[in-house]
């Protein structure tokens, strides 16, 4: 089954040189750093564009120490970055104010500075994201998200998504042949009823499946939290990533964007 | 000889009014092997969550020295008694299989250290020790059947069930699996539809058939009579011959046991 299954879910997972020292870092580091890049991104207007080009180099520098190459970054993101720039590309026809001539279109100013803003804004952050998954385990993120106290059930619920998404998609990929076999190939609107039923087969089934998981929980002793085994352990190298980071883009974020 | 597991006259009804358990007499014995045969909707799974305490019905039950009665007595009956569940996917829930074998250690009130030597113990012991750091959903139906029994090994539990060990398992799984439950000293209750593995591991055999116990005997005499199998929805496969099963060597270990169990009665 696991070897049929879960090409939905391939390009997930460490990637890399996966001895290198971004990939040893704990974990609670590469979470504070990379989602600090992200925030002073997202919260910097556009005026102050060296903020960018910092958070830019800082990013750029964990990639090159992990060795994730931008093949691998690009097609990581290639589902996410599409999707925000889809949303984005309007902007410069929906807002008003100062009109500029693009070629035959001719769009607003305002709207034109808005759509390069969210998309720097929405690269930089899908870089940063994509880095920590190519960079640490997603239990090791979940032990740093709970050492970094995130409420325990977020935590929990994470990591049942994260054990459950590879069954749930096998159940999807054998719905879905055994669809195939008896020949659905929808044409119609009409006819997509069908995949209705199985959304809603789907949906039972999984509903049952966790109180099997709860039953499975209790038998062994489960009375409300779950206990944790990992201890993390904070070393010098993880000091210095983060100050390095910090060094790199709070200060000119600072200078750049005085009240 | 003092038993693990004694139920008398063990009732149980669903909301919906069907009575799966109606009146269950059963007792085992320290260090015994016990198949749980039957067909489906027999009460297997019903009877098998009433020794976790995930169900509760009226009659006696006393399971692992716990009268099982009241809150306090299940948590206590939980740790006691190891059930793996019938499907790995349900039991393995969490995001790697040392965190899943700690689980229940943990759960126990034990130290992190202490939890650990469980987990290299309890993986050890179904020869699964390399994959401590994998994800469940890396790994083979059979090897996350073997995992799923490290689960609760860990518990050091006094009585082990398990629930269709041998479900969507291929041949050479199943034998690998066998290997395994073979090795482990434990009292084991084993609900199975498969029953030349229960043959070869078990040396007695009840049938549980509409809510009751219909026979309990030595393994290799109820699987020999055909009328009692047939009569309650059961068979061997066409050609398994049991009596050879235990001349030949195979099984020869259940045989084995059965006689010093009747010797030291």
């Amino acid at each position: 089954m696991s070897g049929l299954c879960n090409h939905a879910l391939q390009g997930t997972g460490l990637t890399g040189n996966t001895g290198s020292p971004v990939h040893r870092l704990d974990p609670r580091a590469k979470v504070v750093g990379l989602l600090g890049v992200s925030l002073v991104a997202v919260t910097t207007p556009l005026s102050a564009w060296p903020v960018y080009l910092a958070c830019a180099t800082a990013l750029a520098g964990v990639a090159a120490l992990a060795r994730v190459g931008p093949r691998t970054i690009w097609r990581r993101g290639r589902f996410v970055i599409p999707l925000v720039l889809f949303v984005a590309v309007f902007l410069p026809f929906v807002r008003g104010g100062e009109q500029v001539e693009l070629g035959p279109l001719s769009v607003s100013a305002a709207g034109l500075a808005a759509f390069a803003a969210v998309s720097v804004k929405a690269v930089l952050g899908t870089v940063s994201a994509i880095l920590l998954g190519a960079t640490t385990t997603f239990p090791s993120t979940l032990r740093a998200l709970e050492a970094l106290r995130l409420p325990r059930l977020l935590v929990l619920i994470a990591g049942f998504v994260y054990r459950y998404l590879f069954v749930v998609v096998d159940e999807v990929q054998r719905m879905r042949a055994a669809l195939a076999a008896r020949g659905y190939r929808p044409r119609s609107a009409l006819q997509a009823g069908a995949v209705g039923r199985v959304a809603t087969a789907l949906f039972l089934r999984t509903h049952s499946r966790g109180e099997r998981v709860y039953l499975a929980m209790l038998s062994r002793g489960y009375a409300g939290s779950v206990p944790m085994l990992d201890r993390l352990r904070f070393r010098a190298a993880d000091v210095a990533f983060v100050v390095t980071i910090a060094a790199l883009v709070v200060p000119i974020r600072i200078v750049e964007v005085l009240p | 000889m003092s038993c693990v597991l004694s139920a008398r006259d063990l009732r149980h009804r669903y909301p919906d009014g069907r009575e799966a358990l109606r009146g269950v007499a059963l007792s085992i014995s320290h260090g015994e092997r016990v198949a749980l045969l039957g067909p489906n909707g027999a009460g297997k799974t019903t009877f098998v969550y009433h020794l976790n305490g995930l169900l509760q019905g009226t009659g006696e039950l006393q399971v692992a020295g716990v009268q099982v009665d009241g809150d306090q007595a299940i948590r206590e009956l939980r740790s006691r008694v190891g059930l793996v569940f019938q499907d790995p996917d349900d039991q393995l829930f969490m995001p790697t299989v040392r965190e899943d074998v700690a689980f229940g250690p943990l759960n126990q009130g034990l130290t992190r250290e202490q939890a650990l030597a469980r987990v290299e113990e309890a993986l050890a012991a179904v020869r699964m020790g390399h994959a401590a750091e994998r994800a469940p959903h890396q790994l083979s139906m059979g090897e996350r059947r073997r995992v799923a029994i490290a689960t609760v090994l860990a518990m050091q539990p006094e009585l082990l069930v398990l629930d269709e060990p041998t479900a969507n398992l291929d041949p050479r799984a199943r034998r690998e699996l066998l290997l395994v439950l073979d090795e482990i000293q434990r009292t084991m209750l084993v609900v199975t539809h498969d029953l030349p593995f229960a043959a070869e591991l078990c040396e007695r055999a009840v049938i549980l058939s509409e809510g009751r116990i219909v026979a309990d005997g030595a393994c290799a005499s109820i699987l020999a009579d055909e009328h009692l199998l047939a009569r309650h929805d059961l068979e061997l496969p066409a050609g398994f011959d049991v009596a050879c099963l235990v001349s030949s060597g195979r099984g020869r270990r259940a045989h084995q046991r059965l006689k010093l169990a009747s010797a030291e009665a």
